[in-house]
């Protein structure tokens, strides 16, 4: 009797640890606070680990990102979407003025961000602000010249657009696949300059279509970001217009033999920018981000982020990179007075920032780049 | 007077139902949606044929159209062309066992997914890849094969060449063999036998396996932009670039219904080829 009565007891002591132990989890995970959702549309890698995983574990977070690919796609997404649907948004600088118009951002504090640790090129970005009204904060940028094969090219010889006639690269020149990064280098090779190669005349733009034609027989191809990769990797394509170090950077990592340079005609700036998203409810947390972005840390890994490099707007960035990875600051220029240091570039007027057409329409251009490729 | 039954109507219904949820409905929004209009990235009903107008008077639209075409037509014919020869073998020279095995190997392509067949290509035909290493030992090449007509043909066969075997195989398979006794019976030549006997006696399956390989590259969006470099642009890529480009749905609706239109014309066309009765 008593055995049994000590056999049920074990039985009722085993019973309850192996619940105890199966629900232990249960109970920790209820005792935490369940991690705040943080709805991003970015381009991809930036809510990727390497970004946003040591900010998830210190505050609790968790990115769900929306990855788009091109500024229209972006904002086909939000006008399809409830108002809040998106906390945070990374849009091209470009797009800044029309997420604006259509509503579909609110205003920041500037007072919230450290303007006075970015270089004062970058302090008042044409579109962020509407007088003393900020809409956006640049997080980083890169510059897009010609991409080369270091084997068949020499520096000197990609100083220049006219590289890619050069009858080395015959069959072997590629675009990216988007006509405005492509017919701003056209239009800059032809010196359209003052006041940018995306304002420029009716005369202007004929020249540059004409210009863009008689590239033709060099072209071996039109790429999307992976085709891009792959194309210079393998040795398929030789050099690559529209793009720079942020296709390249990441194949020089992998030992690939490729480079990107600014030429003399001047290069193109590609910005990326954080606004907050009309009708979120998770204003401290994203400004906690933002803020997060643009400390040296951030920076730091959002110079060697991994889906693609860019550049730092701010000062303490570039000193932060400069310690952490000094063979990356050499590499990207991120050390002042470099010869392809982003800021002495734009001083020389040498960097001319992506925008949209001014004097024609977008669908002109675009027409025009879907002709040039069945041409 | 013809009475109705239910039976048959009832086992109908599934089919209708999911022809009419998956393939009208959506065409019918299609075909509304190339009249609308695009504005502020938003769509908005409408109808305005600006859309017909803008595509159809582009001569890029017409560039694509073509090569399209034309492309669709080779991959159909080559495909026949090389399927034929394997498909009579298994079908006559294998037993029944061997043609069972034949024809599962033949399936297992499509296991792997087709982005990843078409990726391992980019490897085997990059100037610096394994093939090009095969020529330059005999002494030939480097040849330009990724990035061009050629590439994006490989692309194509790479989809459509085990179906139209699978398809020409089951046509000759299940040729009457009377019919071809009867024919070496009467002397026919092994020539004669094929073209008058055999080929006429299959092809229904012939042609239904052309048409597949038709309809399967005219559509096909991956061969020519991973293996031809999009140079030039077939209309699947045109469609992308119009929706990429202002998110402009609408013309992309135009696009599609013009390939549809023609898929259509050509489907009809071949079927009403192969059951044509000879006279």
């Amino acid at each position: 009797m008593s055995n049994s009565s000590l056999a049920l007891t074990r039985r009722k002591l085993l019973a309850g640890a192996a619940g105890l132990a199966l629900t232990t989890p249960m109970l920790n995970r209820a005792w935490a606070a369940e991690p705040t959702q943080i709805n991003m549309l970015a381009w991809y890698g930036h809510a990727e680990p390497d970004i946003v995983a040591e900010f998830e574990a210190a505050n609790n977070v968790k990115f769900v990102p929306k990855y788009y690919a091109g500024g229209d796609n972006m904002l086909a997404l939000i006008a399809q979407s409830p108002p809040g649907t998106y906390d945070l948004i990374l849009s091209d600088a470009e797009f800044v003025q029309q997420l604006n118009a259509a509503g579909y951002i609110e205003e920041m504090d500037a007072s919230l961000y450290p303007f006075d640790e970015f270089f004062p090129e970058y302090q008042n970005f044409p579109g962020h602000w509407t007088g003393d009204q900020l809409w956006s904060v640049m997080v980083r940028f890169g510059l897009l010249g010609v991409s080369y094969n270091s084997d068949v090219l020499s520096r000197a010889e990609a100083m220049s657009y006219n590289a890619f006639w050069n009858p080395k690269l015959t069959g072997k020149v590629g675009h990216f696949d988007w006509h405005l990064p492509n017919l701003g280098q056209m239009a800059l090779l032809l010196g359209n300059r003052n006041p940018s190669p995306f304002d420029i005349s009716q005369d202007a733009w004929d020249a540059v279509q004409e210009k863009t034609l008689s590239l033709k027989p060099q072209v071996g191809g039109y790429f999307d970001y992976g085709g891009t990769f792959s194309g210079l990797k393998n040795g398929e394509m030789l050099a690559m217009a529209g793009i720079g170090d942020w296709i390249t950077g990441v194949l020089q990592k992998d030992g690939a033999p490729v480079a990107s340079v600014i030429p003399e005609e001047g290069g193109i700036q590609f910005t990326e920018s954080y606004s907050i998203g009309k009708g979120t409810s998770k204003h401290d947390i994203v400004n906690k981000f933002i803020q997060y972005m643009l400390s040296p840390e951030g920076q730091v890994k959002t110079i060697q982020m991994a889906a693609y490099p860019g550049l730092s707007p701010t000062k303490s960035g570039w000193k932060a990179i400069q310690a952490a990875n000094p063979a990356e600051a050499e590499r990207s220029g991120l050390i002042e007075g470099h010869d392809q240091s982003p800021v002495k570039l734009l001083k020389e007027g040498r960097i001319f920032f992506r925008d949209i057409p001014r004097q024609q329409n977008l669908e002109d251009w675009n027409d025009f780049w879907s002709e040039y490729k069945t041409a | 007077m013809r009475k109705l039954s239910l039976y048959p109507f009832v086992w109908r219904i599934p089919l209708m139902v999911w022809q009419g949820l998956f393939f009208v409905g959506p065409l019918l929004l299609m075909v509304a949606m190339s009249f609308w209009l695009v504005q502020n990235y938003r769509m908005q009903p409408d109808f305005n044929f600006t859309n017909w107008e803008r595509m159809l008077t582009r001569g890029y639209f017409w560039d694509a159209y073509w090569v399209t075409l034309w492309r669709a037509s080779l991959t159909a014919v080559l495909a026949s062309l090389i399927a034929f020869p394997a498909s009579y073998g298994l079908a006559f020279h294998l037993s029944a066992t061997a043609r069972r095995w034949a024809i599962f190997c033949l399936i297992v392509p499509f296991f792997t997914s087709y982005l990843v067949r078409i990726y391992a290509w980019q490897v085997l035909l990059a100037e610096s890849g394994p093939l090009n290493a095969l020529f330059g030992n005999a002494g030939f090449g480097p040849f330009t094969m990724l990035n061009s007509g050629f590439g994006a043909l490989v692309g194509y066969l790479t989809l459509v060449l085990p179906l139209v075997v699978i398809l020409q195989t089951f046509s000759l398979s299940s040729i009457d063999r009377n019919l071809i006794e009867a024919a070496w019976n009467l002397g026919a030549s092994p020539r004669e036998t094929l073209l008058r006997v055999i080929v006429p006696a299959a092809k229904v399956g012939l042609i239904i396996g052309a048409v597949f390989a038709f309809i399967l590259s005219f559509g096909d969006f991956v061969a020519p932009f991973y293996l031809g470099g999009s140079k030039p642009p077939t209309l699947s890529i045109l469609i992308i670039d119009t929706t990429k480009s202002g998110q402009q749905w609408p013309r992309a609706a135009v696009v599609a219904i013009m390939m549809i239109v023609t898929l259509f014309v050509v489907a009809f066309a071949a079927v009403g080829a192969a059951y044509r009765k000879r006279k």
